[in-house]
């Protein structure tokens, strides 16, 4: 229960604490002034610390050798030997920032600059740093007490007034300068968030024009991190462009093509319900009208299966196919029908690697490049159906000895409801190739069409599974 | 054969209905999925044409998957205006038998709704005979005689006829055969399966007085021994 309670408060907290910034120049901007600042800060830091201990260390150090020396000399000559040479050194002190204290055990003075043991100093392994009055005038001091033989003590220390003024003067330059960068991180960070928002801006305002319509618009390349981002889109624009002219081309085609069945039938309904004479007559134009929008059914379905296609949406069928058997079928399918229309159908095949796709799919598409070739085809020439392997893609081709294409005729075959002059008065829609060609994008392949040596030849190209692929 | 019709749109419903009173059949009607439901679960049909889309909250996809769920092994032909073939494969799924997409033409759908109830009908024992007329069929040493006349036939004409022999007496359309003796599911320009047809009968029909494999127009074909 309480920690029920708590999860939802917590939950409650992230809710209501959402760090407020939405704008992601904003927070860029701030993110790099903030990292830019904690860094400098902690830079700086380091070289206060840094220096103002090795004055420190190196106080410590001059004392500590001084009063080694000192000892040394305690134990050669005893008390007179170390009043000497505390008085020898005093005298040579130039920089006057050396203090000695030599007390004897009753704590009368023997030697030193210092006027009397301070009373703060008890313990004898730490440095004291306290505030003197030498010489009439109050100063800082490091020092240091030994314990000698016969119950004397010595002091050793160096005056730091100097060296804290060091310290002072290190302090407050940093801090400037730490106020400084700070300053300079926040001029940054507008800066920044400036770069940003121009840069989102350019691509703002071509998808900006694009919404409204004009498709024409391209986001320009500047060669910085964004075109990355900029070409993806200038790709997708690319793409919606085409997809748009496509629906322009076929929606026109659609007004031209299927109104033209359409037409028909109404005419041959109405021509019949004002002339006819005889139930006969009726029935044959109601026949006739029923064709008429047989063919207009027809059209639509071939169209939305286009569609279909085209939008990329249907490989739930799709399975590890033995292209070789799905074309022997075909063409046991087919061999009656081409021999029936005086041709003859010849089957090719080498030996080829399995596709992953959709069999019925595939089986449409062959079909509709028989069906293209029987229509064409000359009298007593040969269809030749093959597949073999091309490189690392499987080639089916419907190779016939037809009159071929013009080469305008071949760029423009698999557009939706194009015809060919040549074709206008044979049965058909247009559409054979468009769903072929449909059908190959939706397996990664290709249409290829070419006039072969005696004709046209069609060819599928589909990617074959490679053995990775297949094993998973 | 008593037939249940579930269609909403009354011209549709209208038109089949007359259509299948027409070739003798009994045929109760349905506006609406529960009314459909209803009469499907409590009648007893030889076959039940059911349209996908319906008002009234159960749909054909619906009455279909209760059935299934119940038990009832009844024929389903589903009706619809969606042509997608994930649709169709989805309405199969459930339990459909049939699947044709609408507009269609009557002589189709009286096809298959005849094929659909003749499969209904249970067979007392694993056929290896068929015989019409005088036109027999061994489906065991896969030999076709006519009038005792031994007659040779390829492989693909056997099962066509073999079709055409199940469905005597029935009219068989030229997408039935290209799905059933096939497994084809397109729409080829050329007339592929009149041409198999066509040889066929130079076997079957030309060499005898009486001609069997008739040609019905707008529709298909039927096998006839009279």
């Amino acid at each position: 229960m309480l920690l029920r309670k708590g999860r939802r408060l917590g939950l409650f907290l992230k809710r209501r604490l959402r760090w407020p910034v939405r704008s992601a120049g904003l927070n860029f901007a701030l993110a790099y002034g903030l990292v830019f600042v904690i860094s400098a800060g902690a830079f700086l830091s380091f070289i206060w610390w840094n220096t103002t201990g090795q004055l420190d260390r190196q106080v410590e150090l001059a004392v500590q050798v001084d009063a080694a020396d000192l000892s040394h000399r305690w134990t050669q000559g005893g008390p007179p030997a170390l009043s000497l040479a505390i008085q020898d050194r005093l005298d040579q002190n130039v920089d006057d920032d050396e203090l000695y204290l030599l007390v004897g055990p009753d704590g009368r003075k023997f030697a030193g600059n210092l006027p009397g043991w301070p009373v703060v100093i008890t313990q004898m392994d730490q440095f004291y740093e306290l505030a003197i009055k030498r010489d009439g005038f109050r100063t800082n001091a490091k020092m240091h007490a030994y314990v000698l033989t016969q119950g004397f003590r010595m002091i050793v220390g160096r005056d730091v007034r100097g060296r804290q003024l060091v310290r002072h003067v290190l302090t407050d330059t940093l801090i400037w300068a730490w106020v400084m960068i700070s300053l300079l991180a926040a001029g940054g960070a507008l800066v920044i968030r400036r770069i940003f928002r121009q840069v989102v801006r350019s691509i703002a305002r071509t998808t900006a024009a694009v919404a409204q319509g004009d498709l024409s618009q391209r986001i320009p390349l500047t060669g910085n991190e964004t075109d990355l981002v900029a070409q993806t889109v200038n790709t997708m624009l690319e793409r919606i462009n085409r997809l748009m002219e496509g629906v322009k081309q076929v929606s026109n085609a659609i007004a031209h093509d299927l109104r033209t069945p359409i037409a028909r039938a109404r005419a041959r309904l109405e021509d019949a319900n004002r002339t006819a004479t005889s139930a006969e007559e009726l029935h044959a134009a109601i026949d006739r009208a029923v064709m008429d929008l047989d063919r207009v059914t027809s059209i639509f379905e071939a169209l939305l299966r286009i569609a279909q296609l085209e939008a990329g949406a249907r490989r739930a069928a799709f399975t590890i196919l033995d292209v070789r058997s799905l074309l022997e079928g075909l063409t046991e399918l087919y061999d009656a029908s081409v021999e029936d229309a005086g041709l003859r159908l010849v089957f090719r095949a080498g030996s080829v690697r399995p596709v992953n796709g959709d069999p019925h799919l595939l089986q449409q598409a062959v079909a509709n490049l028989l069906d293209n070739a029987i229509k064409f085809a000359p009298p007593d020439t040969a269809i030749t159906l093959s597949v073999e392997m091309r490189g690392e893609r499987l080639a089916i081709t419907v190779a016939d000895q037809g009159p071929g294409m013009s080469e305008d005729d071949l760029c423009r075959a698999s557009e939706r409801f194009f015809r060919a002059e040549t074709a206008r008065n044979t049965p058909g829609a247009g559409l054979g190739l468009s769903l072929v060609q449909a059908v190959m994008s939706l397996h990664g392949g290709a249409l290829e069409l070419k006039n072969g040596d005696q004709g046209l030849s069609a060819t599928l190209l589909l990617p074959v599974v490679t053995p990775a692929a297949k094993a998973a | 054969m008593r037939i249940l019709l579930v269609e909403d749109d009354p011209t549709v419903r209208a038109f089949v209905l007359k259509g299948l009173r027409e070739a003798g059949h009994v045929v109760d009607e349905a506006d609406n999925g529960k009314d459909g439901l209803f009469l499907a679960v409590s009648e007893n049909y030889d076959v039940v044409i059911l349209d996908r889309m319906l008002p009234g909250g159960i749909d054909g996809l619906r009455i279909l998957e209760t059935l299934r769920g119940q038990k009832n092994a009844t024929p389903v032909l589903l009706l619809s205006a969606l042509a997608d073939v994930d649709e169709r494969v989805a309405g199969l799924k459930a339990g459909g038998d049939d699947y044709m997409t609408k507009p269609f033409a009557f002589s189709e759908l009286l096809a298959r709704v005849e094929a659909l109830g003749r499969r209904g009908r249970p067979e007392s024992a694993p056929q290896t005979r068929l015989v019409v007329g005088d036109l027999e069929m061994d489906l065991l040493s896969r030999t076709v005689k006519r009038g005792g006349e031994k007659i040779d036939l390829q492989p693909r004409e056997f099962r066509l006829l073999e079709f055409l022999i199940r469905h005597a007496g029935q009219v068989v359309t030229r997408t039935m055969l290209l799905e059933r003796v096939w497994d084809y599911h397109f729409d080829p320009q050329t007339n592929v399966i009149d041409v198999h047809v066509s040889r066929l009968r130079q076997k079957v029909d030309k060499p005898f007085d009486k001609p069997m494999i008739h040609t019905i127009r707008n529709a298909g074909y039927i096998l006839r021994a009279d």
